[in-house]
Protein backbone atom coordinates (compact mmCIF):
# COMPACT_ATOMS: atom_id res chain seq x y z
CA UNK A 1 0.00 0.00 0.00
CA UNK A 2 3.16 2.30 0.87
CA UNK A 3 5.15 0.93 -1.87
CA UNK A 4 5.80 3.91 -4.52
CA UNK A 5 8.09 3.84 -7.58
CA UNK A 6 10.69 6.13 -9.08
CA UNK A 7 9.41 7.65 -12.53
CA UNK A 8 10.36 10.18 -15.17
CA UNK A 9 8.52 12.91 -16.31
CA UNK A 10 7.84 12.24 -20.27
CA UNK A 11 5.19 14.65 -21.24
CA UNK A 12 3.16 17.45 -19.12
CA UNK A 13 -0.62 17.18 -19.94
CA UNK A 14 -3.17 19.45 -18.75
CA UNK A 15 -5.37 19.60 -15.88
CA UNK A 16 -2.42 18.15 -13.50
CA UNK A 17 -1.94 15.48 -15.81
CA UNK A 18 1.43 13.97 -16.90
CA UNK A 19 3.06 10.85 -18.33
CA UNK A 20 5.18 9.13 -17.05
CA UNK A 21 7.86 6.31 -17.91
CA UNK A 22 8.75 3.50 -15.86
CA UNK A 23 11.15 1.10 -16.89
CA UNK A 24 9.79 1.82 -20.16
CA UNK A 25 6.14 1.36 -19.65
CA UNK A 26 3.95 4.69 -19.81
CA UNK A 27 1.64 5.43 -16.95
CA UNK A 28 -0.64 8.46 -16.90
CA UNK A 29 -0.49 10.01 -13.90
CA UNK A 30 -1.69 13.56 -11.52
CA UNK A 31 1.10 15.95 -10.88
CA UNK A 32 -1.71 18.09 -8.81
CA UNK A 33 0.50 17.73 -5.93
CA UNK A 34 4.04 18.77 -7.12
CA UNK A 35 4.74 22.46 -8.17
CA UNK A 36 7.27 22.91 -11.04
CA UNK A 37 7.72 19.40 -12.71
CA UNK A 38 9.61 19.83 -16.06
CA UNK A 39 10.05 17.03 -18.79
CA UNK A 40 12.75 14.90 -17.73
CA UNK A 41 12.53 15.12 -13.69
CA UNK A 42 12.17 12.20 -11.85
CA UNK A 43 8.98 11.53 -9.20
CA UNK A 44 7.64 9.19 -6.64
CA UNK A 45 5.00 7.67 -8.43
CA UNK A 46 2.22 6.85 -5.06
CA UNK A 47 -1.61 5.57 -6.01
CA UNK A 48 -1.49 7.18 -9.41
CA UNK A 49 0.23 10.47 -8.18
CA UNK A 50 3.18 12.21 -7.98
CA UNK A 51 4.17 12.58 -4.45
CA UNK A 52 7.50 14.51 -4.62
CA UNK A 53 10.52 15.36 -6.92
CA UNK A 54 13.63 13.11 -6.62
CA UNK A 55 16.24 15.14 -6.12
CA UNK A 56 19.24 13.62 -8.14
CA UNK A 57 22.29 15.58 -6.68
CA UNK A 58 20.98 14.31 -3.27
CA UNK A 59 20.70 10.69 -5.02
CA UNK A 60 24.24 11.12 -5.74
CA UNK A 61 25.53 12.53 -2.64
CA UNK A 62 23.59 9.08 -0.68
CA UNK A 63 24.97 7.01 -3.16
CA UNK A 64 29.15 8.43 -2.61
CA UNK A 65 28.40 8.29 1.00
CA UNK A 66 26.82 4.63 0.65
CA UNK A 67 29.77 3.79 -1.49
CA UNK A 68 32.00 4.90 1.44
CA UNK A 69 30.52 3.13 4.03
CA UNK A 70 30.88 0.41 2.59
CA UNK A 71 34.30 0.27 1.97
CA UNK A 72 35.06 1.60 5.09
CA UNK A 73 33.13 -1.85 6.22
CA UNK A 74 35.18 -3.57 3.58
CA UNK A 75 38.66 -2.77 5.41
CA UNK A 76 37.19 -3.38 8.36
CA UNK A 77 36.72 -7.01 8.00
CA UNK B 1 15.00 1.22 -12.37
CA UNK B 2 16.71 4.69 -11.97
CA UNK B 3 16.83 5.72 -8.16
CA UNK B 4 16.00 1.76 -7.25
CA UNK B 5 18.63 -0.50 -8.36
CA UNK B 6 21.94 1.81 -7.58
CA UNK B 7 20.10 1.11 -3.92
CA UNK B 8 20.38 -2.41 -4.13
CA UNK B 9 24.07 -3.24 -4.47
CA UNK B 10 24.74 -6.34 -3.08
CA UNK B 11 28.39 -5.49 -2.14
CA UNK B 12 27.62 -2.40 -0.55
CA UNK B 13 25.32 -3.57 1.48
CA UNK B 14 27.76 -6.26 2.91
CA UNK B 15 29.85 -3.78 3.27
CA UNK B 16 27.85 -1.29 5.25
CA UNK B 17 26.80 -4.93 7.35
CA UNK B 18 30.10 -5.41 8.28
CA UNK B 19 30.39 -1.17 9.15
CA UNK B 20 27.51 -1.97 11.61
CA UNK B 21 29.02 -5.23 12.81
CA UNK B 22 32.43 -3.03 14.04
CA UNK B 23 30.54 -0.09 15.40
CA UNK B 24 28.14 -2.16 17.96
CA UNK B 25 29.13 -2.57 21.54
CA UNK B 26 28.58 -6.38 22.50
CA UNK B 27 27.82 -5.36 25.84
CA UNK B 28 24.28 -4.00 24.79
CA UNK B 29 21.36 -4.96 22.22
CA UNK B 30 19.75 -2.19 20.06
CA UNK B 31 16.30 -3.06 19.39
CA UNK B 32 15.06 -0.76 16.71
CA UNK B 33 11.23 -0.68 15.37
CA UNK B 34 10.67 0.28 11.57
CA UNK B 35 7.57 1.94 12.05
CA UNK B 36 6.65 1.54 8.13
CA UNK B 37 5.63 -2.08 6.34
CA UNK B 38 7.35 -1.34 3.43
CA UNK B 39 10.51 -1.29 5.67
CA UNK B 40 9.49 -4.86 6.80
CA UNK B 41 9.10 -5.62 3.07
CA UNK B 42 12.28 -4.79 2.49
CA UNK B 43 14.06 -5.93 5.76
CA UNK B 44 12.71 -9.20 4.43
CA UNK B 45 12.40 -9.56 0.99
CA UNK B 46 16.59 -8.85 1.00
CA UNK B 47 17.21 -11.31 3.91
CA UNK B 48 18.78 -7.79 5.51
CA UNK B 49 18.27 -9.07 9.07
CA UNK B 50 20.82 -11.65 8.21
CA UNK B 51 23.46 -9.10 7.61
CA UNK B 52 22.96 -8.12 10.78
CA UNK B 53 24.89 -8.70 14.47
CA UNK B 54 23.11 -11.03 16.74
CA UNK B 55 22.72 -8.19 19.29
CA UNK B 56 20.36 -6.05 16.72
CA UNK B 57 16.81 -6.54 16.50
CA UNK B 58 14.55 -5.06 13.96
CA UNK B 59 11.15 -5.01 15.13
CA UNK B 60 8.03 -4.73 12.84
CA UNK B 61 5.96 -1.45 13.77
CA UNK B 62 2.76 -0.84 12.95
CA UNK B 63 3.14 0.80 9.57
CA UNK B 64 0.82 -0.65 7.28
CA UNK B 65 -2.64 1.15 6.70
CA UNK B 66 -4.67 -2.34 6.25
CA UNK B 67 -2.99 -4.12 9.16
CA UNK B 68 -4.26 -1.56 11.65
CA UNK B 69 -7.73 -0.82 10.22
CA UNK B 70 -9.85 -2.62 12.66
CA UNK B 71 -12.43 -5.19 11.92
CA UNK B 72 -14.99 -2.75 12.53
CA UNK B 73 -14.27 -0.40 9.81
CA UNK B 74 -14.79 -3.32 7.09
CA UNK B 75 -17.67 -3.71 8.76
CA UNK B 76 -19.10 -0.80 7.92
CA UNK B 77 -17.71 -0.65 4.83
CA UNK B 78 -20.07 -4.22 4.30
CA UNK B 79 -23.06 -2.46 5.82
CA UNK B 80 -22.70 0.46 3.30
CA UNK B 81 -22.58 -1.96 0.57
CA UNK B 82 -25.68 -4.08 1.48
CA UNK B 83 -27.40 -0.61 -0.03
CA UNK B 84 -28.21 -1.34 -3.75
CA UNK B 85 -27.23 2.14 -5.08
CA UNK B 86 -23.76 2.52 -3.80
CA UNK B 87 -20.88 1.11 -5.39
CA UNK B 88 -17.68 0.76 -3.35
CA UNK B 89 -14.18 1.74 -4.40
CA UNK B 90 -10.98 0.57 -2.95
CA UNK B 91 -7.44 -0.03 -2.99
CA UNK B 92 -6.66 -3.76 -3.57
CA UNK B 93 -4.76 -4.56 -0.74
CA UNK B 94 -8.10 -4.20 1.55
CA UNK B 95 -10.22 -6.36 -0.43
CA UNK B 96 -9.53 -9.42 2.07
CA UNK B 97 -8.94 -7.36 5.05
CA UNK B 98 -10.52 -9.38 7.70
CA UNK B 99 -13.85 -7.84 8.97
CA UNK B 100 -15.88 -9.87 12.01
CA UNK B 101 -17.45 -13.48 11.83
CA UNK B 102 -14.76 -14.18 8.35
CA UNK B 103 -16.43 -11.13 6.38
CA UNK B 104 -14.42 -9.60 3.58
CA UNK B 105 -15.20 -7.38 1.33
CA UNK B 106 -13.93 -10.00 -1.64
CA UNK B 107 -16.83 -12.17 -0.04
CA UNK B 108 -19.40 -9.33 -0.17
CA UNK B 109 -18.46 -8.88 -3.55
CA UNK B 110 -18.83 -12.38 -4.03
CA UNK B 111 -22.28 -12.44 -2.84
CA UNK B 112 -23.42 -9.36 -5.17
CA UNK B 113 -22.12 -6.47 -3.65
CA UNK B 114 -21.00 -3.75 -5.83
CA UNK B 115 -17.47 -3.71 -5.07
CA UNK B 116 -14.88 -2.21 -7.76
CA UNK B 117 -10.78 -2.50 -7.41
CA UNK B 118 -9.00 0.80 -8.14
CA UNK B 119 -5.60 1.83 -7.97
CA UNK B 120 -6.06 5.58 -7.82
CA UNK B 121 -8.53 8.29 -6.64
CA UNK B 122 -8.85 9.11 -9.87
CA UNK B 123 -10.59 6.20 -10.88
CA UNK B 124 -13.41 6.79 -8.44
CA UNK B 125 -13.93 10.03 -10.17
CA UNK B 126 -13.68 8.58 -13.49
CA UNK B 127 -16.80 5.94 -12.10
CA UNK B 128 -18.80 8.71 -10.60
CA UNK B 129 -18.94 10.47 -14.06
CA UNK B 130 -19.50 6.93 -16.09
CA UNK B 131 -22.16 6.93 -13.07
CA UNK B 132 -23.93 9.31 -12.03
CA UNK B 133 -27.01 7.74 -10.68
CA UNK B 134 -24.64 5.15 -8.45
CA UNK B 135 -23.69 6.28 -5.44
CA UNK B 136 -19.93 6.41 -5.79
CA UNK B 137 -17.78 5.80 -2.34
CA UNK B 138 -14.01 5.53 -2.15
CA UNK B 139 -13.01 3.86 0.91
CA UNK B 140 -10.09 6.35 1.75
CA UNK B 141 -7.75 4.38 3.76
CA UNK B 142 -3.95 4.70 4.00
CA UNK B 143 -1.18 7.27 5.99
CA UNK B 144 -0.06 10.82 4.88
CA UNK B 145 0.88 9.54 1.77
CA UNK B 146 -2.65 8.31 0.43
CA UNK B 147 -4.19 11.36 2.49
CA UNK B 148 -3.09 14.19 -0.50
CA UNK B 149 -4.97 12.04 -3.11
CA UNK B 150 -7.77 11.87 -1.55
CA UNK B 151 -7.80 15.54 -0.75
CA UNK B 152 -7.69 16.40 -4.58
CA UNK B 153 -10.26 13.86 -5.25
CA UNK B 154 -12.80 15.75 -3.23
CA UNK B 155 -11.68 18.90 -4.66
CA UNK B 156 -12.19 17.62 -8.17
CA UNK B 157 -15.44 16.06 -7.83
CA UNK B 158 -16.93 19.69 -6.35
CA UNK B 159 -15.11 21.63 -9.28
CA UNK B 160 -17.16 19.06 -11.64
CA UNK B 161 -20.33 18.80 -9.49
CA UNK B 162 -20.00 15.72 -9.26
CA UNK B 163 -23.05 14.63 -6.56
CA UNK B 164 -22.70 10.93 -6.31
CA UNK B 165 -19.15 10.96 -5.27
CA UNK B 166 -18.39 10.47 -1.40
CA UNK B 167 -15.57 9.31 0.86
CA UNK B 168 -15.41 6.54 3.50
CA UNK B 169 -12.99 7.90 5.90
CA UNK B 170 -10.38 5.92 7.53
CA UNK B 171 -6.77 8.20 7.34
CA UNK B 172 -4.94 7.66 10.01
CA UNK B 173 -1.56 9.70 11.00
CA UNK B 174 1.53 8.32 12.04
CA UNK B 175 3.11 10.95 14.48
CA UNK B 176 0.27 10.27 17.00
CA UNK B 177 0.36 6.38 16.36
CA UNK B 178 3.86 6.75 17.10
CA UNK B 179 3.49 8.53 19.86
CA UNK B 180 0.80 6.03 21.71
CA UNK B 181 3.40 3.28 21.31
CA UNK B 182 5.94 4.89 23.30
CA UNK B 183 3.07 6.19 25.51
CA UNK B 184 0.75 4.11 25.74
CA UNK B 185 0.67 2.28 29.15
CA UNK B 186 -1.96 -0.74 27.52
CA UNK B 187 1.17 -1.24 25.13
CA UNK B 188 3.78 -1.15 27.66
CA UNK B 189 2.13 -3.49 30.26
CA UNK B 190 0.83 -6.11 27.60
CA UNK B 191 4.85 -7.30 27.44
CA UNK B 192 6.25 -4.83 24.39
CA UNK B 193 9.89 -4.76 24.03
CA UNK B 194 11.59 -1.66 24.52
CA UNK B 195 12.40 0.22 21.92
CA UNK B 196 15.91 2.04 21.75
CA UNK B 197 15.20 3.94 17.87
CA UNK B 198 12.79 3.79 14.83
CA UNK B 199 13.32 3.75 11.50
CA UNK B 200 11.01 6.77 10.56
CA UNK B 201 8.79 6.87 7.54
CA UNK B 202 9.36 7.10 3.60
CA UNK B 203 6.88 8.06 1.83
CA UNK B 204 4.91 9.26 4.75
CA UNK B 205 7.71 11.98 5.39
CA UNK B 206 7.92 13.19 1.94
CA UNK B 207 4.69 14.83 2.84
CA UNK B 208 5.38 15.78 6.69
CA UNK B 209 8.55 16.46 6.36
CA UNK B 210 10.87 15.29 9.32
CA UNK B 211 10.02 18.18 11.36
CA UNK B 212 7.11 16.98 13.24
CA UNK B 213 9.15 13.59 14.20
CA UNK B 214 11.78 15.92 16.17
CA UNK B 215 8.77 16.96 19.77
CA UNK B 216 8.89 12.77 19.91
CA UNK B 217 12.52 12.37 19.72
CA UNK B 218 13.07 15.03 22.18
CA UNK B 219 9.87 13.56 24.59
CA UNK B 220 10.82 10.37 24.41
CA UNK B 221 14.42 10.58 24.36
CA UNK B 222 14.38 8.28 21.09
CA UNK B 223 16.62 8.61 17.89
CA UNK B 224 14.53 8.45 14.99
CA UNK B 225 16.21 8.17 11.35
CA UNK B 226 13.91 8.80 8.09
CA UNK B 227 14.91 6.43 5.47
CA UNK B 228 14.15 5.01 1.99
CA UNK B 229 12.39 1.62 1.32
CA UNK B 230 16.04 0.52 -0.45
CA UNK B 231 18.21 -2.34 1.12
CA UNK B 232 21.15 0.52 1.35
CA UNK B 233 18.82 2.90 2.80
CA UNK B 234 17.98 0.72 5.51
CA UNK B 235 21.10 -0.77 6.30
CA UNK B 236 22.35 2.89 6.40
CA UNK B 237 19.70 3.86 8.51
CA UNK B 238 20.36 1.12 11.12
CA UNK B 239 23.98 2.34 11.08
CA UNK B 240 22.89 5.85 11.69
CA UNK B 241 20.45 4.47 14.43
CA UNK B 242 23.04 2.22 15.73
CA UNK B 243 25.71 5.28 15.97
CA UNK B 244 23.37 7.80 17.84
CA UNK B 245 22.78 5.49 20.58
CA UNK B 246 26.54 4.42 21.13
CA UNK B 247 26.66 8.24 21.39
CA UNK B 248 23.48 8.83 23.24
CA UNK B 249 21.99 11.49 20.61
CA UNK B 250 18.17 11.36 20.63
CA UNK B 251 18.10 13.17 17.34
CA UNK B 252 15.66 13.00 13.88
CA UNK B 253 18.10 12.66 11.11
CA UNK B 254 17.40 12.02 7.75
CA UNK B 255 18.94 9.47 5.21
CA UNK B 256 16.44 9.98 2.42
CA UNK B 257 17.38 13.64 1.70
CA UNK B 258 17.09 12.71 -2.17
CA UNK B 259 12.93 13.13 -1.43
CA UNK B 260 12.45 14.04 2.16
CA UNK B 261 12.68 17.26 3.69
CA UNK B 262 12.12 19.27 6.53
CA UNK B 263 8.96 21.19 5.52
CA UNK B 264 7.59 18.22 3.67
CA UNK B 265 5.71 18.79 0.45
CA UNK B 266 4.02 22.24 1.36
CA UNK B 267 1.14 21.56 -1.67
CA UNK B 268 -0.13 18.49 -0.30
CA UNK B 269 -0.04 19.51 3.14
CA UNK B 270 -2.06 22.27 2.24
CA UNK B 271 -4.50 20.22 0.47
CA UNK B 272 -5.04 17.93 3.25
CA UNK B 273 -5.75 20.94 5.58
CA UNK B 274 -8.46 22.38 3.23
CA UNK B 275 -10.58 19.68 3.81
CA UNK B 276 -9.58 17.11 6.76
CA UNK B 277 -10.15 17.67 9.86
CA UNK B 278 -8.62 15.62 13.27
CA UNK B 279 -11.14 13.38 14.79
CA UNK B 280 -10.99 12.98 18.83
CA UNK B 281 -9.86 9.08 18.47
CA UNK B 282 -9.81 6.48 15.75
CA UNK B 283 -9.22 3.15 16.64
CA UNK B 284 -6.47 1.39 15.34
CA UNK B 285 -6.10 -2.49 15.37
CA UNK B 286 -3.79 -3.24 18.36
CA UNK B 287 -3.14 -0.34 19.18
CA UNK B 288 -6.97 0.72 20.68
CA UNK B 289 -8.05 3.81 20.43
CA UNK B 290 -5.89 6.25 19.77
CA UNK B 291 -5.95 10.20 20.37
CA UNK B 292 -6.18 12.80 17.69
CA UNK B 293 -4.56 10.05 15.32
CA UNK B 294 -7.54 9.92 12.69
CA UNK B 295 -8.82 12.50 10.08
CA UNK B 296 -12.50 13.24 9.05
CA UNK B 297 -13.70 15.53 6.83
CA UNK B 298 -14.65 18.84 7.71
CA UNK B 299 -17.96 19.96 8.07
CA UNK B 300 -18.16 22.55 4.98
CA UNK B 301 -17.32 18.70 2.59
CA UNK B 302 -20.23 16.70 4.66
CA UNK B 303 -21.78 16.08 1.44
CA UNK B 304 -18.70 14.36 0.37
CA UNK B 305 -18.46 12.36 3.57
CA UNK B 306 -19.94 8.79 3.65
CA UNK B 307 -20.54 8.60 7.55
CA UNK B 308 -22.48 11.91 7.28
CA UNK B 309 -24.42 10.84 3.91
CA UNK B 310 -25.55 7.07 4.71
CA UNK B 311 -25.65 7.95 8.67
CA UNK B 312 -23.43 4.71 9.07
CA UNK B 313 -22.21 4.74 12.38
CA UNK B 314 -18.89 3.71 14.96
CA UNK B 315 -19.00 0.00 15.72
CA UNK B 316 -16.72 -2.19 18.26
CA UNK B 317 -15.80 -5.93 17.18
CA UNK B 318 -13.78 -7.90 18.69
CA UNK B 319 -10.94 -9.17 16.94
CA UNK B 320 -10.32 -13.11 16.54
CA UNK B 321 -8.40 -14.14 20.16
CA UNK B 322 -5.74 -16.63 18.96
CA UNK B 323 -4.71 -13.90 16.47
CA UNK B 324 -1.83 -12.59 17.57
CA UNK B 325 -1.05 -9.66 15.50
CA UNK B 326 -2.08 -6.92 18.20
CA UNK B 327 0.93 -8.10 19.83
CA UNK B 328 3.18 -8.26 17.09
CA UNK B 329 2.38 -4.88 15.74
CA UNK B 330 3.51 -4.12 19.11
CA UNK B 331 6.72 -5.59 18.60
CA UNK B 332 6.11 -7.66 21.80
CA UNK B 333 5.78 -11.35 19.00
CA UNK B 334 6.99 -12.02 15.64
CA UNK B 335 4.76 -13.83 13.19
CA UNK B 336 6.06 -17.24 13.94
CA UNK B 337 5.13 -17.28 17.83
CA UNK B 338 1.25 -17.57 16.23
CA UNK B 339 -0.13 -20.89 16.02
CA UNK B 340 -2.16 -20.06 13.67
CA UNK B 341 0.57 -18.78 11.47
CA UNK B 342 0.99 -21.07 8.04
CA UNK B 343 -1.53 -23.59 8.98
CA UNK B 344 -4.96 -21.53 9.32
CA UNK B 345 -3.72 -18.47 8.45
CA UNK B 346 -2.08 -17.77 4.71
CA UNK B 347 -2.31 -15.40 2.51
CA UNK B 348 -5.32 -16.86 0.83
CA UNK B 349 -7.13 -17.16 3.93
CA UNK B 350 -5.92 -14.24 6.21
CA UNK B 351 -7.17 -14.57 9.66
CA UNK B 352 -5.81 -11.17 10.85
CA UNK B 353 -4.76 -7.94 9.24
CA UNK B 354 -0.77 -8.57 9.21
CA UNK B 355 -1.33 -11.36 6.87
CA UNK B 356 -3.17 -9.42 4.38
CA UNK B 357 -1.21 -7.09 2.97
CA UNK B 358 2.00 -7.80 1.06
CA UNK B 359 3.48 -5.19 3.64
CA UNK B 360 2.14 -6.92 6.63
CA UNK B 361 4.56 -8.60 9.41
CA UNK B 362 3.15 -12.04 8.73
CA UNK B 363 2.63 -11.94 5.20
CA UNK B 364 6.35 -10.54 4.98
CA UNK B 365 7.48 -13.30 7.09
CA UNK B 366 5.26 -16.34 5.34
CA UNK B 367 6.48 -14.73 1.65
CA UNK B 368 10.37 -14.62 2.73
CA UNK B 369 11.15 -16.11 5.97
CA UNK B 370 9.29 -18.38 6.45
CA UNK B 371 11.70 -21.35 5.88
CA UNK B 372 14.79 -19.67 7.62
CA UNK B 373 12.65 -19.54 11.04
CA UNK B 374 11.49 -22.82 11.03
CA UNK B 375 14.29 -24.33 13.12
CA UNK B 376 13.75 -21.08 15.56
CA UNK B 377 9.77 -22.50 16.02
CA UNK B 378 10.99 -25.72 16.62
CA UNK B 379 13.25 -24.81 19.41
CA UNK B 380 10.86 -22.15 21.47
S1 LIG C 1 -0.45 -15.40 11.44
FE1 LIG C 1 -2.52 -14.71 10.98
S2 LIG C 1 -3.64 -15.09 12.85
FE2 LIG C 1 -1.49 -15.15 13.38
S3 LIG C 1 -0.97 -13.07 14.00
FE3 LIG C 1 -0.53 -13.20 11.84
S4 LIG C 1 -2.40 -12.52 10.86
FE4 LIG C 1 -2.95 -12.98 12.98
Amino acid sequence: MCLSVPAKIAKILPNDMAIVSIDGISLEISIALVDELEVGDCVLVHVGYALAKIDPVEAERTLELLQELGSAGERRS
Amino acid sequence: MKFADEFRNKAIAQGIARAIGGEVSSQRAYRFMEFCGGHTHAISRYGLEDLLPANVRMIHGPGCPVCVLPASRIDMAIRLVDRPEVTLCVYGDLMRAPGSQGQSLLRAKALGADIRMVYSTLDAIRLAEQAPSREVVFFAIGFETTTPPTAVMIRIAEKKRLKGLSVFCNHVLTPSAMHSILENPKIRDTGGVPIDGFIGPAHVSTIIGTQPYEPLAEQFGKPIVIAGFEPLDVLQAILMLVRQVNEDRNEVENQYSRVVTREGNRRAKDEVSQIFELRAQFEWRGLGLVPNSGLKLKPAYAQFDAETRFAIHDLRVADNPACECCAILRGAKRAVDCKLFGTVCTPETPIGSCMVSSEGACAAYWTYGRVRDEPLRRTS
